[in-house]
């Protein structure tokens, strides 16, 4: 099986903190694997350092075979790993359809910055795309909102559609549900889920409910103290004695069901 | 290329070419200085876009008039034409090299860092006497391409001349501002992070603006030195930047046609001011510019926008 993705080794240090140690994993295609750990565990520096934003003290990063430890994190989106924020970051002085426009138009340039001033961004390729996107996303009823007045689920998925403009391989989400309420988390998850699994897009989420990462995730990874502790399907690493110390809490009795706490 | 627009634009500039066969030269030579500073002006509102705020844009202005000033006096180089475009060139190639060290900075250290660059180039002009140290020096009438008027004819031809290359350089910047990486000014402004996550570099997308703007800033210097037929060091002095903010400022950012109605209005005001208030007329540009930014935040283009708006329908829509 060739993986998609695949770390070793990985290490992260700040000063005399030790964010992430000792990482290695792969990650098949069209997997969708779900991150959790408490605050701190390390999920979002794991995930930063993959998205270039953090250049790792130690390991290797190999995407599709090629290795893109300490690129820049502009380089690792356009080969083809977007991500997604935990606060979603849009543009909020424009539409949500200059938001997808703006992305969009950046995903489909090759790069070069004579062919950016010279291609206009509503082109109506462009326009097409982005009018396909919202309908996936389901927010084409807030088209022409300035995204500032969104509501906090629509723009967690105008982030994430805008991630998704570039049609990555890969895509990392930063805790998609935080900050919407819990009667809205599933329909946005299924939202999301269903709009990338449309697209064959490799997922990876970091998610505090574990109700929606038994639901949505292939596999789970467990994150404690900067390193992974447990790795497995959703009711393996749910099951594990020491995930639920630490991560779950001690409540579950069954090894899968009705584990609705929140780490 | 063709739009509702760009026609209208072109019907002004024309009509704006007509109305000055009717005017007295001064009043010629006024706007002519106006529309060659709205350059500049057009240049600072591509940066002012993405949120930043330059002054030291005169360091490029200033490259541009001595450059124009250099090759008339010392190259033996007559033709606009030729001037125009070693002026918009040499400026823009400075803006280039400074730009690989401004690009990285924001807010008040990138407007302190272009300060200081035209201050250096102040302090070389001063201090070299060859070039006339603080008096500068006279640059002789250009020709038009073998046509070599005089007098009042210069300034007429001058003027027309200056017409075309506004014309085009607001053609060539409209397209910019819906060009992908024009119309990412706002997502920078907005946040820069997404954009870096989008997969541009938003260093190089703003020294691409820096220098742009710089080749504009050139252009203007090129056309006034032409126009005031001398140069000297104080067009690279801090109080020339902050006049073409202030223009800026008074157009607003909205659109291209706010680069030319601001230089234009503040010309006029000046004049004005100057003409019947001489011991006062600074206060007055300070009371015009206050009233701008009480009442019109957006600057004079907004007036067009907000008319525009409120015909149509009262929903609000996304500015670009």
């Amino acid at each position: 099986m060739s993986a998609i993705l695949s770390v070793s080794g990985l290490e992260k240090t700040f000063g005399s903190v030790v964010a992430a140690r000792d990482i290695s994993l792969d990650i098949p295609a069209q997997q969708t694997v779900g991150v959790i750990g408490a605050n701190g565990a390390g999920k979002t520096t794991f995930v930063n350092m993959i998205t270039g934003h953090l250049r790792p003290t130690k390991g290797t990063i190999l995407f599709e075979g090629r290795d893109i430890t300490g690129l820049p994190s502009r380089d690792i989106t356009q080969m083809g790993i977007s991500r997604s924020f935990q606060v979603a970051q849009v543009f909020p002085s424009l539409s949500v359809f200059d938001n997808m426009c703006a992305a969009t138009a950046i995903a489909r340039g090759d790069g070069r910055f004579v062919s950016a001033a010279l291609r206009s961004v509503r082109a109506p390729e462009i326009a097409a795309d982005v009018n396909v996107a919202i309908e996936l996303f389901q927010i084409a009823a807030y088209r022409d909102t300035l995204a500032s007045t969104l509501p906090q689920g629509i723009r967690k998925l105008l982030d994430i559609a805008m991630a998704v403009a570039g049609a990555p391989r890969v895509l990392l989400l930063d805790e998609p549900t935080s900050g919407i309420s819990i009667e809205e988390k599933f329909q946005l998850m299924d939202v999301v889920m269903s709009a990338l699994k449309a697209r064959n897009i490799t997922v990876l989420f970091v998610e505090h409910d574990m109700e929606i990462v038994e639901r949505f995730a292939d596999r789970v990874l467990a994150f404690y103290d900067g390193t992974v502790i447990a790795d497995g399907s959703p009711g393996e690493t749910l099951g594990q004695a020491r995930v639920q110390e630490l991560i779950t809490g001690a409540k579950l009795k069954s090894p899968r069901g009705e584990a609705s706490t929140h780490a | 290329m063709l739009s509702r627009a760009n026609l209208i634009g072109a019907l002004l500039f024309l009509a704006a070419g007509v109305v000055g066969l009717f005017l007295p030269p001064w009043l010629v030579s006024l706007l002519t200085i106006a529309f060659a500073n709205a350059l500049v002006v057009l240049g600072l509102i591509i940066l002012w876009r993405a949120g930043l705020v330059p002054f030291g844009q005169a360091l490029y202005y200033c490259s541009g008039a001595y450059t124009v000033a250099l090759l008339a006096r010392w190259g033996g180089i007559g033709d606009a034409f030729v001037l125009l475009i070693a002026g918009g060139l040499v400026a823009g190639v400075v803006a280039f090299l400074t730009g690989f060290l401004l690009a990285r900075y924001r807010e008040i250290f990138f407007a302190m860092l272009s300060l200081a660059m035209s201050m250096i180039l102040y302090g070389v002009l001063v201090k070299t006497e060859t070039l006339g140290s603080t008096d500068g020096f006279g640059v002789d009438p250009p020709h038009f391409l073998g046509y070599a008027p005089h007098g009042d004819t210069l300034g007429f031809t001058l003027y027309w001349f200056v017409l075309l290359v506004c014309a085009i350089a607001a053609l060539v910047i409209g397209a910019y501002f819906k060009s992908v990486a024009g119309a990412l000014a706002v997502p920078i402004r907005d946040n820069e992070i997404r954009v870096e996550f989008l997969g541009i570099s938003v260093t190089r997308l703003i020294h691409m603006k820096l220098v742009i703007a710089g080749t504009l800033a050139g252009v203007g210097g090129a056309l006034a030195a032409m126009t005031i037929g001398h140069v000297d060091p104080n067009m690279a002095y801090w109080t020339t930047s902050g006049g073409f903010v202030f223009v800026t400022i008074l157009a607003g950012a909205g659109s291209v046609a706010a680069a030319f109605v601001g230089s234009l209005v503040f010309e006029i005001v000046r004049s004005f001011a100057f003409a019947v208030l001489p011991g006062f007329w600074q206060m007055t540009l300070g009371i015009v510019l206050l009233l701008t930014i009480l009442f019109l935040p957006e600057g004079l283009g907004s007036l067009a926008t907000r008319f525009r708006r409120r015909k149509p329908d009262t929903k609000p829509v996304a500015t670009s």
